[in-house]
């Protein structure tokens, strides 16, 4: 039988399966590899919060979508082509999202009698007519894999852990992808453990052969590169694009970068990737709770590092306080926010958008701190340096707000030139002996006070949470000073609009519909504008990036359409930012699913706005 | 002859002295302790742009606007965070944390157990006026069981802390203890906070004449004083009393307070030794105890490895490891691929 090979623009994949089958790592892989081969890619990490949940449990079931196209896309695809389910579970969860007729591959022998029952199936989904009308493969990928490592000395549960590397080899070879990369990728990571090594190369291969022998499969796919601009590309991920920008942005300020944080999802791989940078000089401090991680951070700011802190909304609500003291102290500090689903614990690992009211106004008095948010996974790195950059120009808190599905989510990066990027000059006081010091005498042009570090002689000052008096900074209970500084204060933040460019408009200047979105929503925005442009509809899409303050020209873009749409995963955030701040009737799309939008939701949305 | 910009090397009291008025209420006792400090501060050889002063919220909190150095008047209970920062950013500076009971007890317990463990060179003076001041009079985690203040009219029901034994439990690895009232005691207190590399854990008597006036009358007036403190010194017996006739004898594990004469002589009595995590906790026990004296002095004194010293080691051995970090390779990443 010959096999055909049959060319493709996109295809979505979902790999899933319980927790501890290794759904992340197989994803990861397939990711890297298809990076490599030069797609354009988008990926969804969806994981529970429970670490191992019982093995089989619809709650243990752990999923990894992956997008990827020889065009240019932007987010991970609203509905799987493919669905691999390593068990009853996992199928029975994402079966219902899988495009109608759409590829099934499960591993047939997770489909026990136990398992069933565990998923909540009262008959056997691959025999009882629940699949028929998709595409399915049913292998038994643990007899194989156990077939293919007979004879090692490694334990049959060892064994049948590798089951994932079968399908991941399958889907290189449905996929015409090549396994090298993997290969090489294994061969690092169990360096200390060849046995580990050896037998996750044969299931991988296994995999591959398996498709290739097999005569069940009548299809290969070929998805070509993608039209990617010219330049080196490589695939990364929000978390760690944001540490590297935070690691950029002190090397070009020439200061010393300290992080103080707690852990928690899903903001604990900024602090695993910072304390793995040590040997830039960067200083890691795994604080005794959120209020000291970031307290740590306003003390070394105050003695000239960078200070940066790291949370999700529970633990920056914990720092509320002490942004309060960063504001009045007028110091430098970045704080990130990687949102998650709230109120209170809500869902740790899901991501959402509804911090934006706690980063705008989450503080007691009038406290204005700026704020930015990342678009993109690799747009984090910019939005990271940007928020390292106006902290320390206006001695400021800065708000940088990514969040879950940014955070873990991936895509193909093109790799900027660190010589390119501006310098930041921390600019600190040197005492200037005709004159008594002033710590706070400000800018005239941006308002920031100086940097003065303790060390200097001369400079000796003290700063603290107790209103300042203008200019000398000393404690002041004047309420005519304390309504000037609280202007100041404010002013200074505003003044941040100088250094925000023109907002670029994708589509026309005006028309009926203008999709107004910010943070990690860019993606599925920016595919339903598209759409809905191709569509012949009047829409046109703006992505804000700074929240705190508002770019100048904003307001009279707003006005030039006749409706605002304004889709967000809270309940109407920026919403009432808009409406307040520009008097516009804007219209919400609020979903607080756990998970990005679909592009189909906004076009929907649109389409019934303007029929 | 022109005028010349040259710094007199030796700094003397009035140049630590800030241009800020005091603002503690007339005959507290923070004056003494800001007092010594001033006092002991030109001697210790630090040049003054090198010392920071992190306090958090309370009366004391406010010393650092009255010494001429590096101050941050920070937030409630924070300080020793805020102060890891500033050591862990820059360790060249002598750190120094001003807390209270409340501050340092009770909002920011945390935060002290967890300097101490990590034993960052930071010094900490503790002022225990066991009572909450600046919010003008409720019973602090100091005040004794039973305490009667405007929070607590039927008296308090929490046992109080015993701030030594939770800082020795912490491992902190220098612990001592001042009066305000004994001036040089407390000066030489300060020096040796000051000497000692790692944590250093100062628990000041400091008396507050309008919310618990007299807390400490019987350690500070001159007709009890000599009953009822025992001043600790290194390899020396624990003796005390006006005639110094009295002693700590250990019983079994037990100690007691015995008499010299007919029955028990000098030789009998335990000898004080800094190096002693057991000697030291167990004479930290003897607060709130009535049949004992309080000890003030140096209760625990070792060397033990310092966190910021520790940290710029494993940078160091990072960068021997890997070579100076190389920010554009970090960004190109190991797997990457060029589009024509």
């Amino acid at each position: 039988m010959s096999i055909k090979t049959k060319n493709l623009d996109k295809v979505v994949i979902r790999f899933a399966g319980d927790s501890g089958d290794g759904m992340q790592l197989t994803g990861t892989r397939f990711t890297e590899t298809t990076a490599i081969v030069g797609n354009d890619l988008s990926t969804l990490p969806d994981y529970p919060a429970e670490i191992r949940a019982p093995a089989g449990s619809l709650a243990g079931v752990s999923a990894f979508q992956l997008h990827f196209s020889s065009k240019k896309i932007h987010t991970p695809g609203d509905q799987p082509d493919v669905l691999v389910a390593m068990n009853p579970a996992a199928l029975k969860v994402h079966l219902s999202e899988l495009r109608p007729g759409g590829i099934i591959i499960v591993n047939e022998n997770a489909f026990s009698s136990k398992n069933l029952k565990l998923a909540g199936y009262e008959s056997n989904p691959l025999e009882d007519g629940t699949v028929d009308s998709y595409e399915i493969y049913s292998v038994q990928m643990s007899t194989l894999v156990a077939k293919a490592c007979e004879g090692m000395d490694i334990s049959p549960k060892t064994v049948d852990r590798t089951k994932n590397m079968f399908a991941l080899g399958l889907l290189y070879w449905i996929y015409n992808r090549p396994l090298e990369p993997t290969i090489k990728w294994l061969g690092k990571k169990f360096a200390k453990r060849p046995e580990l090594v050896d037998s996750n190369i044969k299931a991988l291969n296994t995999g591959y052969n398996y498709g290739e022998t097999v005569e069940i499969f009548t299809t290969r796919f070929a998805v070509d590169k993608a039209p990617l601009s010219a330049g080196k590309y490589r695939n990364i991920n929000g978390n760690y694009a944001t540490s590297v920008g935070l690691l950029a942005g002190s090397i070009k300020a020439n200061i010393p970068l300290f992080y103080g944080g707690y852990p928690i999802t899903p903001a604990s791989d900024i602090l695993h990737t910072l304390a793995s940078f040590r040997h830039f000089g960067v200083k890691t401090f795994q604080a005794e709770d959120e209020i000291a991680g970031i307290t740590s951070a306003i003390g070394s700011s105050f003695a000239g590092n960078l200070g940066v802190t790291a949370s999700s909304g529970p633990g920056i609500a914990l720092k509320g306080e002490a942004i309060g003291l960063a504001v009045i102290a007028e110091l430098p500090l970045v704080i990130v926010n990687v949102q998650r689903g709230g109120p209170s614990t809500g869902l740790p690992t899901k991501t959402e958008q509804a911090d934006l009211f706690q980063a705008l106004y989450g503080r007691n008095g009038e406290a204005p701190v700026p704020v930015i948010a990342a678009q993109t996974p690799g747009d984090c790195f910019y939005a990271a340096f940007e928020a390292c950059q106006i902290a320390i120009k206006y001695r400021t808190p800065v708000f940088l707000l990514t969040d879950g599905y940014l955070a873990n989510g991936s895509e193909p990066w093109s790799i900027p030139n660190f010589d390119d990027l501006p310098i930041i000059d921390p600019n600190f006081a040197t005492q200037n002996d005709d004159l008594p010091f002033m710590p706070y005498d400000r800018d005239e042009k941006t308002l920031a006070r100086p940097w003065a570090i303790p060390g200097t002689a001369g400079l000796e000052h003290r700063i603290g949470g107790l209103e300042k008096e203008d200019l000398t900074g000393n404690v002041s209970y004047d309420p005519e000073n304390h309504h000037k500084m609280t202007e100041l204060r404010g002013q200074k933040v505003q003044n941040i609009v100088d250094d925000i460019p023109k907002t670029e408009v994708l589509g026309n200047e005006s028309g009926d519909v203008l999709i107004l979105s910010w943070g990690g929503t860019y993606g599925s925005c920016r595919s339903a504008t598209e759409r809905l442009q191709n569509d012949g509809k009047k829409v046109s899409h703006v992505h804000l990036r700074w929240i705190n303050p508002l770019p100048k020209d904003l307001g009279e873009i707003l006005i030039r359409f006749n409706n605002i749409l304004i889709p967000e995963l809270n309940m109407g955030q920026l919403f009432k930012v808009i409406r307040a701040d520009y008097l516009v009737d804007a219209i919400g799309l609020n979903l607080v699913k756990g998970r990005p939008f679909k592009a189909s939701d906004i076009v929907d949305k649109v389409k019934e706005t303007i029929g | 002859m022109a005028e010349t910009k040259v710094k007199t090397p030796k700094l003397d009291r009035r140049d630590f002295v800030s241009d800020q008025a005091v603002r503690w209420c007339p005959g507290c006792g923070d004056y003494a302790i800001l007092a010594q400090t001033q006092k002991v501060f030109p001697d210790l050889g630090v040049d003054r742009e090198k010392f920071v002063f992190i306090s958090g919220i309370g009366c004391s909190s406010r010393f650092p606007y009255y010494m001429n150095a590096y101050g941050f008047h920070t937030i409630h209970g924070r300080a020793p965070a805020i102060a890891s920062g500033v050591k862990l950013a820059n360790p060249d500076l002598s750190v120094w944390v001003i807390t209270g009971d409340g501050d340092a007890l009770s909002i920011g317990g945390n935060h002290t157990i967890h300097l101490l463990r990590r034993n960052l060179d930071i010094n900490v003076m503790l002022f225990n006026n066991r009572i909450y001041g600046l919010t003008k009079g409720q019973y602090s985690p100091t005040s004794e069981l039973g305490k009667i203040t405007k929070s607590t009219p039927l008296g308090s029901l929490d046992r109080p802390f015993n701030p030594l034994a939770l800082v020795l439990g912490s491992h902190a690895s220098f612990v001592a203890r001042a009066i305000d009232r004994e001036t040089a005691h407390l000066q030489s207190m300060i020096q040796r906070a000051h000497s000692h590399k790692g944590s250093s854990y100062i628990e000041i008597y400091q008396n507050c004449n309008i919310f618990n006036d007299g807390a400490f009358a019987p350690m500070t007036d001159r007709e009890t004083k000599s009953d009822t403190v025992l001043r600790l010194e290194n390899k020396k017996p624990l003796l005390f009393g006006a005639e110094m006739n009295k002693g700590i004898f250990i019983d079994g594990h037990t100690p007691k307070v015995v008499e010299l004469g007919d029955k028990w002589s000098i030789d009998d009595l335990l000898v004080h030794d800094e190096t002693d995590w057991t000697i030291a906790m167990m004479l930290s026990n003897f607060t709130y105890q009535d049949d004992f004296p309080n000890p003030i002095g140096v209760f625990y004194c070792v060397d033990e490895p310092v966190y910021e010293v520790m940290l710029n080691e494993q940078i160091e051995f990072a960068i021997k490891n890997k070579g100076n970090g190389d920010i554009q390779a970090l960004i190109d990443g190991a797997d990457n691929w060029v589009v024509e």
